[in-house]
């Protein structure tokens, strides 16, 4: 038959209707046009007006279908009636969790509110639920920050005013040199990608320091394979070299950071604090006339080479400190990775591009002494950094040494540096500092969280002991800013610093993956004391799924998904702000569930009104808010500014303005998100630009200018240096002050991770890694995105792979000071010789997420978490530290070290764990799309 | 490849049966009446049964009819239309052998010609295929014609020709087996060209695009141990040529002789046919780094 | 249909796959997913979608390679595959029913699936394993370019691409024309030195894949000190380097 062929539809209708909302597979928070058919969803793609993503979609985004019909979503509120752990429900009414619950926290809140945990993962509602519990009145409130990046946070707002986390990016327009330290995927998923292919395709350079190359760093131009934990030394070598060279800003330095400062060098209670008028303004010596001015002055040119009266500038003890031999790249190199050569040439690749690559954009702007600059210079070499760095126990100083790196080349809010987004720049005074005092009946005195300036602000109860039961902003963690949810459930276990009554935890699955130690975890959760009570005695959990959390816990909240709920992406929170615009956003039920569930801020707020809470309900004691969207509206924090910016007072008003009861409906008219844009003025210098300061408190971002000096020295951490130095009354346990004076160096310093202490035994570094296709333990239960990662091998160097003889199929046995697993093995040349790794969070308990027991996450997954203890192993001196960063707290996954030893393949990883009860019915055999079966 | 039993059994059956055809169109035997019937019903339900079993694997069968649109570059097509045409053309010489008693070469020569020319085109569906180097090559097309000459020849009680024909068969496994070891190499596709990585230096698979199976891995993708191929190329070879060549020189030539050396064969055959597949290794697994 | 059109298209739809940016994140392969499961043709189905070996069909999917040069350290490269609509296509030759055909006016090539028996034998031609038989339909999908997409007039003009192109968040996919050497695409393509999966199969792929560029160069000339700093001590370094103000 002669060529023929069949006519085609070219033009056949895509769907009867796009609904624009925001996506929920991770926080990245990308616009989607949510594309219904027939009544029911059909298609999911990027929206391209989102300032996110502009109409492009990961693969979890993507495959949001899956999510929304996964078999596994939870169908109606839970109560517990077998044991702890059997996963035996009974389901119930709202009406009976509700009061149940009520039952519960209402005797509490009366007598002592502290007895009540809330505790929520990664939480995008955060404005909201704090404002919960600190109307509740219970001190023990955080989020997942202290467990998941608080380094990076801390690291940066205490150093810059602002952060990689979120809150700033590399300025992807006019960049020439993009260094990515520690980065699989992060959080701002789409953007990072979006950049990396848009600077590479530029021409651009971008460079990869990780250990492993994969993804972001198989892309990357050059690949510097570190050794893990070394990067503070890295960095600081590089600092030392272009010190060396004389590399560096000095008129940035001069103009916009302390490097001008003046360091008090009398000894006593203020040695080491810096230098203040009368009006308590830093003092720098006027380069103009030779005399101490208060740093803001109009002309004022600081003197970085100034001393005066013996006290010298930030500039020389810090010239001082890197030039030493200790950070040459000789020095480091073994410890590193790295060689000389390698970080010499480095140093110059930065200093070319930052010096004789410069830009500048003929932009006027004006600065906060009033001086006019008729170009904005920029130094085009970015940065960005998260886990790889922060998620190690010399992660804050290593974040710092990073962010000091940037300022010394002039390289933050400059064009092709690094730049925030509104709401930062916000330095660490502006924020708020915690509060923890109790009052039954009563709301908590302030917010829980914050940024401590000294010791003053500790979260310490009279007695000197930790007010949290998390024990954040003690003396383990003084600049513990995220709290430390990671330590929650093994403190309230052992009752140390107090026992809780009820742990109420949102959307975090504490009892597998997002817990170091997940054995003992879930011993303590299924702990019973004396009597035959639970030592935990009651467990609320949300969760929307039928996660391994869920068979702990005594009432289930089941959670709408994504796609069923009202859900506010605010300025008050994390916003989904980028550096040109601010902006939020809203989620708004696009399709109404099919089961007994309920939006959980909405039962938040019905179960706040039950208690009578402050805020949540009227004079008449009825409940304010109808529900989560009603509070989203007419919520204001402070008057005229609410958890959304648009579209406020008449729809015109931006930032302040009237609750407008049209508000939710003009989002969604605009594609479910808004945008307002910096103005041309003030697209960069943010922390000392007039224009941007001034319409940073316009739109409410601020109530002042809050302009700001960088803290390359940080003298919140002087003074707790200065209290372990015995200054003060609030004074740290003498076990702790060793600890404190060298971890709170006010110039970024390196030390060895905890973890390098076992290094003799256990020589391998063991790390996880985010795969971009999966969302730690919610992907699984996506039909398709299990497909790509269903398993887990680990992953060996050739060095490794050979010394010890290993081959294609087998499985190796790896032992930490805490444990072993027994896991199935492959090679991967790209890997730093002393390091092994595996992808995060795909090893599945058996019954849990409605998959088959014998689902190959169950079998031949695993988790590294069964290899890190929350406590590093014994010393011997008859205490057991904190796995965590000694500043901020923040949990050390990334110390893990092990060793390893080759064993025959396996039919099963260990450890295995008896299948637990599935809440939910069997999941069909297959997804067919229409008669599944 | 993936060794289906349905591909094997109809390959190696069919063949067999339109082998048997085509000595019968050719007269080398001469049944009549219900001798006719059985041996003609013999060979029928071969090359029929073969046939079936094709249809198996196939997703959607009702719309088999379809597959004889495209004889101008389809050999599967081509192949669809010469069984059936074999079949049609053979059914008047059965049906003269059955009711008449005597042997037609009008029907019978074509008949004989159509069979073989079916078989060449089974075996041409393979040996087109440039992504599985051992199939694309003309010992192919000879061994399925020589499988089915030599079952045939067996069947056809020919105990010279068929013990002739075993030696050639099993020279030409022994020959095709050799050769095609170093077919995947000579066709020069490795992961180097199949990236077009090579021009950076030598490609290994790091990490497949799925981890658990998928069509192409079960259709395509299919590892024979060493050890196991080395004894099965020895059993085809005894089976298919040497046991039944010796079995019909030595033996008295009976029915019981006929039987005990097609057993030989066709194990032998199923062997041949097993390794075949099993052994063929497609351009694909270099992209999941079968190689 | 099944034979090749007789004179090749000049228009020669394609994608171009540029490998030095993919990072291999998998968002084309579920946004291909998705839009044809609700599109062209069956739904494209998963087996045992909970269960112990998971299985269904993909029309686009992601491998990653290591490739060792021979200075240097190992380079990782992520590398999407889904069919390259070859102007040779054996896929299409070897189809008995004629349900595989190259489109005449863009050189797609598609699967007609109401004539397909599911014999897979094209997807047995295909070098690249571009092609997967539904296992729930029994017939033989594969990447359609998304036909149903690139002259969809119910879609703006600018989405009038494909699905797995648009998503592609680093930009790694490009679509258009290749037949026309003016296009953008056949520009990148000369530009990078485009090249061609398995050439020695002499199926002339349309689609192009642009190589990695040159990685890990050798490190640049260290910096000097300004100064001697064992010899002028922090004082001759500070006075050296504010010289420069
Ligand atoms: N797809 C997807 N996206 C996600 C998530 C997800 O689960 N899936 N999770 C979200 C969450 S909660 C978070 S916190 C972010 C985290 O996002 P990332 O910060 O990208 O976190 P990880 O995936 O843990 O990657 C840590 C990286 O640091 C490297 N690394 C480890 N130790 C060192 C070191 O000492 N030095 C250097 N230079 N590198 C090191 C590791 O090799 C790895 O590449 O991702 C968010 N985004
Ligand atoms: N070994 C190792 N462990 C790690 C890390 C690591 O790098 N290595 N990373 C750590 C980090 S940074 C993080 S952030 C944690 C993350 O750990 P988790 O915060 O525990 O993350 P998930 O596994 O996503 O669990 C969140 C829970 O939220 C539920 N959920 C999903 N959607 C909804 C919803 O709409 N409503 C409600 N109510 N619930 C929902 C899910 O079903 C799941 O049970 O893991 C930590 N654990
Ligand atoms: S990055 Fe992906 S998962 Fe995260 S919000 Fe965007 S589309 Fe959703
Ligand atoms: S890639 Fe494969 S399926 Fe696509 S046209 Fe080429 S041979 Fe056919
Ligand atoms: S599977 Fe379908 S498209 Fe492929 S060759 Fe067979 S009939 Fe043609
Ligand atoms: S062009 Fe369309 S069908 Fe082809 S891979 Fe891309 S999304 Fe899939
Ligand atoms: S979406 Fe783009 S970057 Fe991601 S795997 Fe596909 S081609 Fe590569
Ligand atoms: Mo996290």
């Amino acid at each position: 038959m002669p060529y023929r062929q069949p006519a085609l539809d070219l033009s056949p209708p895509v769907s009867d209707e796009v609904r624009k909302t925001t996506c929920y597979m991770c926080a990245c928070r990308c616009g989607i046009n949510v594309h219904m058919k027939d009544g029911k969803l059909a298609y999911i793609e990027g929206n391209r007006d989102h300032p996110v993503n502009r109409g492009v979609l990961c693969a979890k985004g993507s495959s949001g279908i899956m999510q929304v019909t996964a078999p596994s979503r939870l169908r109606a509120p839970l109560k517990r009636v077998g044991p702890r752990g059997s996963g035996e429900f009974e389901e119930i009414s709202w009406e009976e969790a509700l009061q149940t619950a009520t039952s519960w926290l209402k005797p509490l809140r009366e007598t002592a509110p502290e007895k009540l945990a809330f505790f929520t993962g990664r939480d995008q509602s955060q404005s909201f639920t704090s404002w919960w519990a600190q109307s509740y009145g219970t001190p023990n409130y955080a989020a997942h920050g202290g467990f998941c990046s608080v380094n990076m946070a801390a690291g940066g707002i205490y150093t810059i005013g602002g952060a990689f986390w979120e809150f700033g990016q590399p300025d992807w327009d006019h960049t020439k040199l993009f260094l990515l330290f520690g980065v699989a995927e992060d959080h701002d998923s789409n953007p990072i990608k979006m950049g990396i292919g848009k600077i590479k395709t530029r021409g651009a350079k971008v460079i990869g320091i990780n250990p492993i190359r994969s993804g972001y760093n198989a892309v990357a131009d050059d690949w510097y394979g570190v050794t893990p934990g070394s990067d503070g030394l890295l960095i600081l070598s590089l600092i030392h070299e272009l010190l060396k060279a004389g590399k560096v800003d000095l008129d940035y330095l001069a103009q916009f950071t302390n490097a001008g400062c003046l360091v008090n060098a009398t000894e006593g209670s203020e040695k080491g604090l810096l230098l203040r008028d009368s009006a308590g303004e830093l003092l720098v010596i006027d380069r103009v006339t030779g005399e101490p001015a208060a740093y803001d002055k109009a002309g004022v040119r600081p003197d970085l080479g100034a001393s005066w009266n013996g006290h010298r500038t930030v500039f020389q003890h810090m010239a001082e400190k890197y030039l030493s031999p200790y950070y040459a790249p000789e020095a480091v190199a073994e410890r590193t990775g790295i060689t000389a050569a390698r970080i010499k040439g480095l140093a110059a690749e930065i200093a070319r591009v930052a010096f004789e690559e410069a830009i500048e954009l003929r932009q006027p702007w004006t600065d906060f002494r009033g001086e006019r600059h008729e170009v904005m210079v920029g130094r085009p070499v970015s940065m960005h950094s998260m886990r790889g760095i922060s998620a190690h126990s010399n992660g804050f100083q290593t974040a710092r040494a990073l962010h000091l790196l940037q300022v010394l080349i002039g390289s933050v809010e400059t064009p092709g540096g690094f730049r925030f987004k509104p709401p930062y720049p916000k330095p660490a005074t502006a924020h708020p500092v915690p509060h923890c005092k109790v009052t039954p009946g009563a709301p908590l005195d302030g917010p829980h969280l914050g940024y401590p300036q000294g010791p003053e602000h500790l979260a310490l109860k009279e007695d000197g002991t930790p007010a949290r039961i998390d024990k954040a902003f003690s003396w383990e963690a003084p600049l513990s800013a995220h709290g430390l949810m990671h330590m929650v459930i093994s403190n309230a276990h052992a009752g140390v610093p107090y026992r809780i009554d009820t742990l109420l935890l949102y959307m975090a699955n504490m009892a597998w993956n997002s817990t170091m130690n997940t054995r003992q975890v879930i011993e303590m959760l299924t702990d019973k004391g004396e009597g035959g009570e639970y030592v935990i005695p009651r467990i609320i959990y949300s969760d929307a799924y039928s996660s391994e959390m869920v068979a702990y816990a005594d009432l289930i909240l089941p959670d709408t998904t994504y796609l069923e709920r009202h859900d506010c992406i605010s300025l008050l929170d994390r916003p989904i702000c980028e550096a040109d615009a601010a902006a939020d956003a809203i989620r708004w039920p696009v399709i109404e569930p099919d089961r007994n569930v309920r939006g959980f801020q909405s039962v938040m707020l019905d179960l706040g009104a039950r208690l009578g809470l402050p805020g949540m309900v009227g004079e008449d004691g009825a409940a304010k808010y109808k529900d989560y969207a009603d509070y989203i509206v007419r919520h204001e924090r402070r008057p005229g500014v609410g958890p959304l910016a648009g579209f406020r007072g008449n729809g015109e008003d931006v930032g302040r303005g009237a609750p407008n009861p049209e508000q939710l409906q003009r989002y969604i008219d605009n594609g479910g998100f808004f945008a307002t844009h910096v103005p041309e003025e003030g697209l960069y210098y943010k922390p000392w630009n007039r224009a941007y300061q001034d319409w940073a408190v316009t739109i409410g971002l601020y109530d002042k200018p809050l302009p700001y000096l960088f803290s390359v020295y940080s003298e919140p951490m002087r003074r707790f240096q200065l209290a372990a130095e015995g200054h003060g009354d609030r004074q740290p346990p003498d076990h702790l002050r060793d600890q404190i004076k060298s971890a709170m160096d006010p110039l970024p310093a390196w030390y060895p991770p905890f973890g390098d202490a076992g290094a003799g035994e256990y020589p391998i570094h063991a790390l996880t890694q985010r795969p971009m296709a999966m969302y730690h333990s919610w992907g699984t239960q996506n039909a398709w995105l299990r497909q790509i990662h269903g398993r887990n091998p680990l992953y060996l160097p050739e060095a490794i792979w050979r010394e010890h003889g290993f081959a294609e199929g087998d499985w190796a046995k790896v032992t930490s000071p805490h444990g072993s697993i027994t896991v199935p093995v492959a090679l991967m040349a790209g890997l730093n010789s002393k390091t092994i790794w595996t992808w995060n969070a795909i090893g599945k308990r058996k019954g849990a997420w409605a998959l088959e027991p014998d689902a190959p996450e169950a079998t031949k997954g695993f988790l590294l978490n069964h290899l890190i203890h929350e406590l590093l192993p014994p010393k011997g001196d008859g205490l057991r530290w904190a796995n965590s960063d000694p500043v901020t707290g923040q949990a050390a996954w990334f110390d893990l070290r092990v060793k390893i030893e080759r064993v025959p393949p396996q039919e099963q990883t260990s450890p295995d764990f008896p299948v637990i009860k599935s809440p939910v019915p069997k999941a069909p055999k297959n997804r067919l799309w229409g008669g599944e079966k | 490849m993936h060794p289906a039993p349905s591909v094997i059994v109809f390959t190696v059956l069919s063949g067999l049966g339109l082998g048997f055809l085509a000595y019968l169109g050719l007269g080398f035997l001469r049944p009549s009446g219900v001798y006719a019937f059985l041996i003609y019903g013999l060979a029928y339900g071969f090359a029929v049964a073969g046939l079936l079993a094709s249809t198996l694997h196939l997703g959607n069968p009702q719309r088999a009819l379809r597959a004889f649109t495209q004889w101008r570059t389809s050999w599967l097509s081509r192949e669809a239309w010469t069984s059936v045409a074999t079949l049609l053309v053979m059914a008047p010489a059965a049906l003269l052998a059955i009711f008449a008693g005597f042997p037609s070469a009008t029907f019978g020569f074509p008949g004989a010609l159509l069979a073989l020319a079916t078989v060449f085109c089974t075996s041409m569906i393979y040996a087109q295929l440039k992504t599985v180097p051992r199939w694309n090559h003309w010992t192919t097309p000879a061994l399925f014609l020589l499988f089915a000459l030599t079952g045939g020849a067996i069947l056809s009680a020919q105990a010279g020709l068929a013990a002739a024909l075993c030696v050639l068969l099993g020279l030409l496994l022994i020959f095709s087996y050799r050769l095609g070891d170093g077919r995947f190499a000579e066709r020069g596709s490795t992961m180097e060209t199949a990236t077009g990585l090579g021009r950076i230096g030598k490609v290994r698979l790091y990490e497949p695009p799925h981890t658990g199976t998928n069509y192409l891995m079960r259709e395509m993708i299919h590892l024979v141990a060493r050890k196991h191929s080395a004894r099965l190329r020895v059993i085809s070879v005894l089976f298919a040529a040497v046991l039944p060549a010796v079995t019909l020189l030595i033996l008295p030539l009976s029915v019981a002789t006929v039987a005990l050396a097609l057993a030989f064969h066709l194990i032998g055959a199923f062997a041949a046919r097993w390794l075949f597949f099993a052994e063929a290794e497609h351009v694909v697994g270099l992209y999941y780094g079968a190689r | 249909m099944t034979q090749l059109p007789a004179t090749p298209s000049k228009k020669k739809l394609g994608l171009v796959i540029d490998l030095d940016i993919c990072v291999g994140c998998h968002a084309c392969v579920t946004s291909c997913k998705g839009w044809n499961t609700e599109n062209y043709g069956a739904p494209l189905s998963d087996m045992d979608a909970y269960g112990a070996d998971p299985s269904g069909t993909f029309l686009n999917r992601i491998h990653s390679f290591e490739v060792q040069p021979a200075e240097g350290p190992s380079q990782t490269i992520h590398f999407p595959k889904s069919c390259l609509h070859c102007e040779d296509a054996p896929c299409v030759t070897v189809c008995p029913t004629g349900a595989s055909y190259k489109r005449a006016e863009d050189g797609i090539v598609l699967v007609n699936e109401d004539a397909c028996i599911g014999c897979g034998l094209c997807a047995w031609a295909c070098p690249y394993g571009a092609r997967e038989l539904d296992q729930a339909a029994g017939v033989m999908k594969k990447c359609t370019l998304c036909v149903d997409r690139i002259y969809n007039q119910n879609l703006p003009e600018e989405d009038r691409l494909p699905a797995c192109v648009r998503t592609c968040p680093a930009g790694a996919r490009h679509f258009g024309d290749l037949g026309d050497p003016d296009s953008d695409v056949s520009r990148l393509v000369a530009e990078r030195e485009g090249m061609d999966l398995m050439p020695e199969l002499g199926t002339k792929p349309v689609n192009k894949y642009l190589p990695p560029k040159p990685k890990d160069r050798p490190a640049a000339e260290p910096l000097s000190p300004i100064a001697d700093l064992q010899a002028t001590g922090l004082a001759g370094w500070l006075d050296r380097l504010l010289e420069k103000l």
